[in-house]
């Protein structure tokens, strides 16, 4: 008897199927997980119980997750438009360190003298600008110089990081620190209101929800959008189309590093209260944030469900760490597996696998 | 200030040794036609089994396959996903990268702190190190140095005069005349990046049981990432890799040159960042089709597709 795999493209792609074939890549990467806590000792099913515990099973768990998901929603949901035009965007980190910077040296210069309403929309402006800068400076590299964005957007991380680092230890250095690096906080009205109880900066997560359905209908609905879709998906098409690339580069870059800012000036003004270490304001959201988009098979709208998913992972991946001793390390080993399966997943969604068995 | 120069040159040829080995692995992956942006993970991985496997058994070159075995093997991974599944190489890279960190920070985390006892002797080549200043720049070295350096002229062999070496370039040029040649483009695709994550894993080795003689998690500190701009800086040569590395090396080395001169160790620390762009800004300018990448690079082979 003879096996015979035979697979064909699939072309009607409906969200029921893909769907579908996200939740069975999830799975699959669970029992990978479970494989790998095995070989390190760890009960898999007890320590995948407390992640997901950790993180929805209390009403401390779920506060936190969501504190969480608001920078991976909204830088998320700006690589969704990045990544649709084929632009590999991996420096949400820096671009977020870059909002965080403008929008201290806003909130501490002008934070003083002004009222609420007026200063916090401004730092927020102030972030936008911040990471729009840092993310058009690929945009320009890439079309004008033809360098590849993936390198330059994770040079510009370090960049952005050190740069950061530069500032709190010098110039910046505040004196309520007692000698340790970092600025002296923001003035009260520049601080971001809190729900009573949690650590949820309100402000930021509706803003959060506000980007994601405006990048929606940006991305489906304008001129823009259909542009950016065409210069990642037939660049050829679009020169023929007459698209200037430039323009929509630089539009789509400065939307989603100006994303990355708010998310940056979020953390900062909500959690933080002044800038400190690089690690401690951007935490990796910028890279957690590619996989947010890739689970959302990059819709914006999607990116809130698979924000808060993955701000689960994150809090619970804390609480294992305490509960079971692991390092840090782990979280990271989570989200890599899982981003494999994903990837992997979209194979079976776009081809139709089929096997045959016959007696020749 | 003789001795000055001498001891930052040789350092820069240590500092540059991990990044030659990658990038001469990262151009055989590449040339092949698959972009490999996890040799960053594959490193880490590289580097914590060969400080484990030289800790327990006292014997470094052991240390040094069973390395180069690991990095193999995890590359399996991005082979598998972007050959055989066909996905997006960008992201499965990246993946690889989160997964190799997450896997080298786990296995570890017992060993973090412990100092290496063992020593790797430098190998001083008789008579040529004799000569005046170059002798202890490059004579004076640790075997990595001396090893990376054969294997990469061995590489530009390999790749521009064996069959071999062709078959693989033409995978990346032109995958359906190859193809149509009677060559399997997914073997061949296979073949490079297993070999790409062996040199990946072999730079991490050298960290970790030469350079520094510790492991700490993330002690790469982005060495992979720059590798792949001097893939590009190297134009897919590994003959050109060997001084670009160098350079490269050098620019980590001298911030520990320059930071007594009351320049602010942050700044010292961008140096190497703002070189990449800074340099491949200077290729683009200078001649932008000199930065043409293998034609096929980064994209998925169907066969049989018209």
């Amino acid at each position: 008897m003879m096996i015979k795999i035979k697979t064909t493209d699939r072309y009607n792609i409906t969200t029921l199927r893909s769907f579908m074939t996200n939740i069975l890549s999830l799975l699959a990467a669970l029992v990978m997980i479970s494989i790998i806590f095995l070989i390190a000792g760890v009960n898999p099913i007890y320590a995948i119980t407390e992640i997901f515990s950790g993180s929805f099973g209390s009403f401390y768990g779920i506060k936190e997750t969501i504190t969480k998901a608001i920078p991976l929603i909204l830088i998320g949901t700006g690589l969704t438009l990045a990544f649709r035009a084929k632009f590999w965007n991996i420096g949400a980190e820096g671009q977020m360190l870059m909002g965080a910077i403008f929008a201290t040296w806003t909130g501490l210069t002008f934070g003083g003298a002004l009222p609420s309403y007026i200063i916090v929309p401004l730092i927020f402006l102030a972030g936008f600008v911040g990471g729009a800068l840092w993310g058009i400076i690929p945009a320009i590299l890439k079309i004008k110089y033809s360098i590849n964005e993936v390198i330059s957007t994770l040079m510009l991380n370090y960049i952005c990081a050190e740069f950061l680092t530069m500032l709190i230890v010098g110039p910046w250095k505040g004196k309520t620190r007692f000698g340790f690096p970092g600025t002296d906080n923001l003035p009260d009205p520049a601080i971001l209101g809190l729900i009573p109880g949690s650590r949820i900066h309100y402000v930021t997560l509706i803003l959060a929800l506000i980007c994601a359905i405006v990048l929606c209908v940006i991305i489906y609905k304008t001129r823009f959008g259909y542009e950016a879709r065409v210069v990642g998906e037939n660049p050829d098409a679009g020169k023929y189309a007459g698209i200037n690339f430039l323009k929509t580069g630089l539009i789509l870059m400065a939307i989603s590093g100006g994303l990355a800012g708010f998310a940056g000036v979020g953390e900062l003004a909500g959690i933080h209260h002044y800038l400190g270490y690089p690690a401690s304001i951007s935490s990796g959201y910028g890279f957690t944030a590619i996989i947010v988009a890739w689970l959302a098979k990059l819709n914006p709208l999607y990116t809130v469900i698979s924000g808060i998913f993955f701000a689960g992972i994150l809090v619970g991946g804390d609480a294992i760490q305490i509960s079971l001793g692991l390092p840090a390390a782990t979280v990271e080993i989570v989200n890599g597996t899982l981003l494999i399966f994903l990837i992997m997943g979209d194979y079976f969604l776009n081809h139709k696998i089929t096997i045959q068995f016959s007696d020749r | 200030m003789e001795d000055i120069i001498v001891l930052t040159l040789h350092r820069a040829m240590v500092a540059g040794t991990p990044l030659l080995l990658a990038t001469t692995g990262e151009v055989i992956c590449e040339r092949s036609g698959i972009l490999n942006l996890g040799i960053e993970g594959v490193m880490a991985i590289g580097a914590v089994v060969a400080f484990i496997v030289t800790m327990t058994t006292g014997q470094p070159w052991l240390g040094v396959f069973a390395a180069i075995a690991a990095g193999m093997a995890f590359s399996i991974i991005h082979a598998f996903a972007s050959i055989t599944l066909q996905a997006n190489q960008v992201v499965s890279g990246l993946a690889l990268t989160m997964l190799g960190l997450g896997l080298s920070g786990m296995l570890g985390k017992p060993y973090v702190g412990k100092p290496l006892s063992i020593k790797m002797e430098d190998l001083v080549i008789p008579w040529l190190s004799d000569i005046p200043w170059l002798g202890k720049i490059l004579f004076t070295q640790g075997p990595f140095f001396y090893l990376a350096i054969i294997l990469a002229f061995a590489s530009w062999f390999f790749l521009e005069r064996t069959r071999l070496g062709i078959q693989i370039r033409s995978t990346g040029e032109n995958p359906k005349a190859a193809e149509a040649q009677g060559v399997s483009v997914s073997r061949l695709r296979y073949l490079s990046v297993i070999i790409g994550g062996g040199f990946s894993a072999l730079a991490g080795a050298h960290l970790s049981i030469s350079y520094s003689k510790s492991w700490i998690e993330g002690m790469t500190a982005g060495r992979g990432w720059i590798a792949i701009a001097l893939t590009i800086f190297a134009l897919w040569n590994p003959g050109r890799a060997i001084w670009a590395a160098f350079l490269f090396g050098g620019f980590f080395v001298v911030q520990y040159l320059l930071q007594p001169l009351g320049i602010s160790p942050s700044f010292l620390a961008m140096l190497p960042y703002i070189a990449t762009l800074f340099i491949l800004l200077l290729i683009s300018l200078k001649d932008p089709r000199k930065l043409n990448a293998p034609a096929m690079l980064a994209e998925p082979y169907k066969r049989g597709e018209r």
